[in-house]
């Protein structure tokens, strides 16, 4: 098994004509994602991915013609929030936003519609989910993954990618790779991704990377010492060098006024029992230590 | 992105929010001429106030305040060119002093950490909120604003209420609601008016009346919005920023100087605060955050490689790609292209993975760059480097 995205996700690729949007259609649809729409204003009846894909022009036809269940967003941040909103009106269940730079403010209206509607947003400013050898969604680069055993959750992008690529090395395979986002203001969180793996029988371990700025890594251990007993867990925190008051890329990371400090979110998850690397290459020695088996 | 007081205050002034008169000077002659005409028009003093985009500007100096024209010009003097906490104050603010019986504190603010945004306010006013939240978090009341609707009335009633502004209901319903509009529609993170006082304000028959003032304005706006505030992002003050900063925008790269000696080039926020911190744990300092983003090309990482070497402390050079959309011999053949034309020789450690590492292998070694497997390899390397150059300086 794994979480969020499997070999039965039906994707949907909102803005698959789109220069990004393109880009990542055809290499998930090489992955063996089951690509089944894409829209694309004003495009609808073409098609897409050298034939292969219908193009709709409007989620509610992708939907109704196609039985998409989950979509991914690459439209660019002044339409991204009206991407979800569309996915929304039409009854997906699961959506991406891989788009960077939203506005806040769209996000803090966004969310709670999505919320109430009771579909699952992941991201924005995400790299997206993949489960190895079943289905990738998002830009994740597909080389890294081995298939296994360990789940994985992570504010980052190309960290991820570093420290996937270290559990390969070493021979620890993923049931699946999630990238929750940069921004602050976002759909799933730790918590939430964390109980998806508790419901997994075949995420054994779990790997954790956080950064500064918000609170989410000590809502997620706080979390983890009431919920997730029995599944080893090991966490990296990005930013302990990071002066205050300075936004670190990511719009959510910034320690202000003392709080969202990696030695904060360090102590708490540590307090959860929780083993925190010092550098992502430990990562991989701290699961094993742990008693997660190579594979 | 932060406003200078006088943005902030013209663009409360035009939401129908009590700003009191002010005038902006650059000069200590503009500043004794609009300080005679204040106090002609009755004012028993002038506020001078340095236009800097740093807090406590009371505290270091920032602040002065006058009683004749003569008063005025010496304070501009002493103001306009001095330094405050590292800037060079330009311009002032020249205003009526106001005749305070209370000063409050009222601010709406997008609290990112907590997703919501919130009114807060205090009847501590004058003092910076973040020390009344560690000293006395009970005395800030807080309203969470709904995304949608607003400021409710009701709500904003209850601020008033609690901070003992019964008597000025109307007046600071309408500020408080004032404050939320514009955070809406300027996208802004923070509008706040500390002090919001209450004053005696005197009519021209010599009749005293107490009125609702705001005395002051603090605005930030949200830099992923500026795209559809242009006129916002026409008052970016120019002259505080650091010139590697508005070069870093120009080329679509996220930098933030720091003070180490040894550049750091990543691509990602995440893997680029990594790389810091391992710089960090090897025993080095990082001199910058820098992040090149997804899918970067030659031409930007040859103008990031500038930007690093702007930077006259930088004495060793770490560069870190995982090539995911960026590709591995795009950022080598972009190295090269640099490392061609820049400025003086410094010592670069290059580790890059993912997408086309095996082609960039092949261009590095050609180039004879040092190169580096591992993210702890390469950040051990780049600290002995950059110790080897601090011990030949």
């Amino acid at each position: 098994m794994s979480i969020l995205v499997d070999r039965d996700t039906r994707l949907l690729v909102q803005g698959i004509t789109g220069r990004e949007g393109e880009f990542h259609a055809l290499q998930m649809q090489a992955y063996g994602t089951r690509i089944v729409a894409g829209t694309s204003p004003g495009k609808g009846g073409q098609r897409a991915l050298d034939g292969t894909v219908p193009i709709f022009d409007t989620v509610r036809d992708a939907v109704a013609a196609s039985g998409a269940d989950t979509s991914v967003i690459y439209v660019p941040a002044p339409g991204a929030p009206d991407a979800i909103l569309e996915a929304v009106d039409a009854g997906v269940a699961t959506i991406f936003c891989i788009t960077e730079g939203i506005p806040a403010l769209d996000m803090l209206k966004v969310v709670p519609i999505v919320e109430a509607a009771g579909a699952r947003l992941i991201g924005p400013n995400c790299p997206g989910a993949t489960s190895p050898g079943r289905a990738k969604v998002g830009i994740i680069p597909a080389s890294i993954h081995r298939e296994g055993r360990v789940g994985l959750v992570s504010r980052s992008g190309t960290l991820t990618y570093e420290v996937v690529q270290a559990l390969t090395d070493a021979g620890l395979g993923q049931s699946t790779c999630v990238g929750i986002g940069g921004d602050p203001i976002h759909g799933l969180g730790f918590r939430d991704v964390l109980a998806l793996f508790r419901d997994d029988p075949e995420t054994e371990a779990i790997v954790l990377i956080g950064e500064i700025g918000g609170g989410e890594e000590e809502e997620a251990a706080a979390f983890a010492a009431e919920h997730m007993a029995g599944r080893p867990m090991v966490a990296f925190i990005a930013g302990r060098s990071a002066p205050e008051g300075k936004r670190m890329g990511h719009a959510g990371a910034i320690i202000s006024g003392g709080m969202g400090t990696a030695m904060g979110k360090i102590t708490a998850l540590e307090a959860a029992g929780i083993r925190v690397a010092a550098s992502p290459t430990q990562i991989p020695r701290l699961l094993l230590e742990a008693g997660v088996r190579a594979q | 992105m932060k406003l200078q007081e006088f943005h902030a205050r013209r663009l409360l002034r035009d939401a129908g929010l009590p700003v009191p008169p002010w005038s902006v000077a650059a000069t200590a002659a503009e500043v004794r001429e609009a300080a005679a005409g204040y106090l002609a028009a009755g004012a028993t003093r002038v506020v001078i106030k340095a236009q800097v985009l740093v807090g406590g500007r009371g505290k270091a100096g920032g602040v002065k305040l006058a009683t004749t024209a003569a008063e005025a010009d010496a304070a501009g003097q002493a103001l306009l060119g001095m330094d405050l906490k590292g800037i060079t104050v330009r311009r002032v603010l020249v205003a009526p002093g106001a005749d305070i019986v209370a000063e409050y504190y009222l601010g709406a603010v997008l609290d990112r950490s907590a997703r919501r945004i919130l009114l807060m306010g205090s009847a501590a006013g004058g003092v910076e909120i973040e020390e009344v939240a560690r000293t006395d978090p009970a005395a800030i009341v807080r309203i969470p604003v709904h995304p949608h609707l607003g400021l409710l009335d009701h709500q904003a009633r209850r601020m008033a209420f609690d901070l003992g502004l019964a008597a000025h209901l109307k007046a600071t319903s309408a500020v408080a609601r004032g404050l939320v509009s514009v955070l809406l529609a300027s996208d802004a993170d923070l509008v706040e008016v500390n002090p919001l006082a209450v004053v005696r304000d005197r009519a021209a028959d010599g009749s005293v009346m107490l009125v609702l003032q705001c005395l002051d304005a603090k605005m930030s706006i949200d830099d992923s919005a500026l795209y559809r505030h242009p006129e916002l992002e026409a008052l970016r003050d120019l002259d505080e920023e650091d010139p590697t900063d508005g070069q870093a925008r120009a080329e679509g790269l996220n930098f933030i100087k720091l003070e180490g000696n040894i550049g750091c080039m990543v691509n990602g926020a995440g893997l680029a605060m990594t790389t810091m911190d391992l710089v960090k744990l090897a025993g080095g300092a990082p001199a910058n955050f820098l992040d090149i983003g997804g899918g970067a090309r030659s031409d930007k990482v040859a103008a990031a490689m500038r930007l690093i070497l702007e930077d006259a402390n930088v004495c060793a050079i770490l560069v870190n790609i995982f090539g995911g959309i960026t590709r591995g011999d795009e950022v080598a053949r972009g190295l090269i292209e640099a490392r061609a034309g820049q400025s003086r020789e410094v010592p670069m450690i290059v580790r890059i993975v993912g997408t086309n590492a095996q082609e960039a292998a092949a261009i590095l070694e050609a180039a004879a760059f040092e190169t580096a497997l591992s993210l702890d390899d390469a950040a051990a390397k780049a600290v002995a480097a950059a110790g080897r150059a601090v011990a030949a300086r």
